[in-house]
């Protein structure tokens, strides 16, 4: 008997169509699995096999021989279980193969026949989407994250017997146990920025930071709250779109923070600065996995103490910066993983980190001084718009402000929001969103400002002390803080604003 | 020395008697049973027109030791296929056709039931 089942191989978050084809032959009982397939998949023969049997499904003692085609693309992991048993029973002449004719099976069977949780769920279902299959079949574990998917079927089960059943077998159902989603913590873990207590210049930095998309570098000493208004920035952005939450979900889905509920809060990354090269950018062999670069995409990427963080680290970030996604190249293929994130950098402004205000207190050598923030300094310093200064809290503030003096998260999301529609408005029909990504070109050409704006920046430029591209960054500054007033174009102020904020001098 | 007769030996002799019943009654010709060298057994031979048809049987009682069939290695069939060379060479047979076949036969509960797979390899 000969069957056939359809399931997804992901290479990145590039999915290829899998058929899993079934043949039994009169032969003594094996279990053969041919078509390129790593050792995780080997071993689904003895999972299926079991699986089928305590699922009072019992495969006939056979030589069964199942083909992953096309036997040339190299296949990995246990998402196959579920294709290659759907394919098995079908050939076994449990049912019709005709009835899973164009459906995608994705997902790893227990040895009692449950159907459990399986990484990149999610994004094997947009693959599949986009290679215009209709239906997918998935572990109900994993239903979470794929609920807001249209324009496919998507159906979760728990037992294998609750598969066939729905196939027209008739076969004792083995409910499975109830399981609860492991639910988003985040979400409500977002502090408010009223909480922050006297920093309101670097709280209307943020502000503007949300706007345009812009890379911030913080710089201040120990507490005086650089990782409180970082770690708040993703509430004050606006909400993804479903298309977005989606893209996100299915980096996320590749990663092990495995089964998630769907989210359209922005992501924030907050790796510790002894992360490695590859838990950044991202690798694996077989099969790329997605850093951190691509985790925090459509969202912050935020590097406390940036300057303890290994250059080669700090140096990877440039492309994805500049291009906005990130190649991985390995022997076996290319993953490409999109990793348009907003950098936020927080450091000392030394290695003691008492060198503010009068110094007094540092008791850095002035040579230490110097080599610690210039860790971060050309290329990567070079696009961050915003460098913000943060001074010691003293107690006249504290004491001085109202529990709810502050501006709350809420209101400052709609600010942005705002500020981001009069942008997207000007930008309609652009390939750009946000104020920061506009090309210098397009900035001085279309949206070219008057000599008189500009002119301080001119003369800068002539003086040769802001490059090029510098000022083509406080141009884009100037715009955010044009749409964050609501002004149709930047004044002469802005211009100023966005000088000092760059911390050019002019 | 042959060992003494016990249940494991009488139930295997028991189901190559029936195997070698069932296949007669096919049409084929039956050639040898037992057949011993060096190497091992062959447990029945018999002939399917012009070919010689070699025949492994398994015999099991039950199946809580999974299908007789499944006892059937890659190993035991490296064996068989050695062993039909000798056979051959001690018959001086050549540029004949052979077959590997395996029969298995379950007895439980009073009932046999008889499972027979041409050309195992």
């Amino acid at each position: 008997m000969l069957a056939k089942a359809l399931s997804v191989s992901l290479f990145g978050l590039a999915g290829r169509i899998i058929e899993v084809e079934t043949d039994i032959s009169s032969n003594l009982p094996a279990f053969v699995l041919v078509g390129l397939p790593d050792a995780s998949i080997n071993e689904a023969a003895a999972r299926v096999r079991a699986a089928a049997t305590n699922s009072k499904l019992p495969l006939p003692g056979r030589r069964i021989t199942v083909n992953l085609s096309p036997a040339s693309v190299p296949k990995q992991g246990s998402s196959f279980d579920l294709s290659i048993a759907v394919s098995v029973l079908a050939a076994s002449g449990y049912f019709a193969s005709s009835r899973v004719e164009g459906t995608v099976f994705f997902g790893e069977l227990a040895l009692d026949g449950r159907i459990k949780p399986v990484l990149g769920v999610l994004a094997a279902v947009v693959a599949a989407k986009q290679l215009g299959i209709s239906k997918v079949v998935i572990p109900a574990a994993n239903l979470g994250e794929v609920h807001r998917i249209s324009g496919v079927t998507v159906v979760g089960y728990d037992h294998l017997t609750q598969l066939v059943a729905d196939l027209g077998v008739e076969v004792p159902v083995i409910a499975a146990e109830p399981r609860s989603f492991e639910t988003e913590i985040a979400k409500n873990e977002i502090g408010c920025f009223s909480e922050v207590v006297g920093q309101e210049d670097a709280v209307s930095a943020m502000k503007l930071a949300a706007v345009g998309g812009h890379h911030v570098l913080m710089v201040g000493p120990p507490g005086a709250g650089k990782t409180m208004l970082a770690s708040r920035l993703p509430g004050i952005l606006p909400r993804l779109s479903e298309d977005q939450a989606i893209e996100v979900g299915a980096i996320r889905s590749l990663s092990k923070q495995n089964p998630f509920e769907y989210s359209e809060l922005p992501p924030i990354q907050s790796p510790h600065h002894t992360a490695s090269l590859a838990s950044m950018v991202g690798g694996g062999s077989a099969q790329p996995k997605p850093g951190l670069i691509s985790l925090a995409h459509r969202g912050v990427l935020f590097l406390d103490e940036a300057p303890e963080f290994q250059s080669p680290v700090l140096e990877a970030l440039r492309q994805p910066l500049e291009s906005g996604q990130i190649t991985i190249s390995r022997a076996s293929g290319q993953a490409v993983f999109p990793a348009k994130f907003q950098l936020v950098l927080a450091a000392n402004p030394c290695p003691c980190g008492f060198a503010v205000g009068s110094g007094k207190d540092c008791t850095c050598s002035s040579s230490s001084r110097m080599r610690y923030l210039a860790k971060i300094s050309g290329p990567l310093s070079d696009r961050i718009d915003l460098r913000i200064q943060l001074n010691p809290v003293n107690a006249a503030l504290v004491t001085a402000q109202h529990p709810s003096a502050g501006e709350r998260s809420s209101d400052l999301q709609l600010q942005v929001t705002q500020a981001r529609a009069a942008s997207s408005e000007r930008l309609k029909g652009t390939p750009w969103l946000l104020n920061s990504e506009v090309a210098g070109s397009y900035l001085r050409r279309e949206l070219r400002l008057s000599k008189s704006i500009t002119k301080q920046l001119d003369y800068a430029l002539d003086q040769r002390l802001i490059s090029m591209r510098g000022y083509d960054r406080c141009l884009k500054l100037a715009w955010s803080i044009a749409d964050l007033t609501g002004r149709n174009t930047p004044n002469l102020e802005d211009i100023s604003l966005a000088a000092f904020y760059r911390g050019s001098e002019l | 020395m042959p060992s003494p007769p016990n249940r494991k030996h009488v139930l295997g002799l028991y189901g190559e008697r029936v195997a070698g019943q069932y296949l007669q009654s096919l049409g084929y010709e039956f050639i040898e049973r037992n057949w011993r060298c060096s190497i091992g057994e062959i447990d029945l031979i018999m002939r399917d027109d012009s070919r010689y048809v070699f025949v492994e049987v398994k015999t099991r009682n039950g199946l809580g030791f999974g299908s007789p069939l499944e006892a059937i290695t890659e190993i035991k069939l490296g064996r068989l296929r050695k062993l039909v060379n000798a056979w051959c060479a001690s018959r001086q047979l050549t540029g004949i056709d052979v077959r590997i076949d395996a029969v298995s036969v379950l007895v439980s509960r009073g009932k046999v039931e008889l499972e027979h797979l041409k050309q195992v390899f």
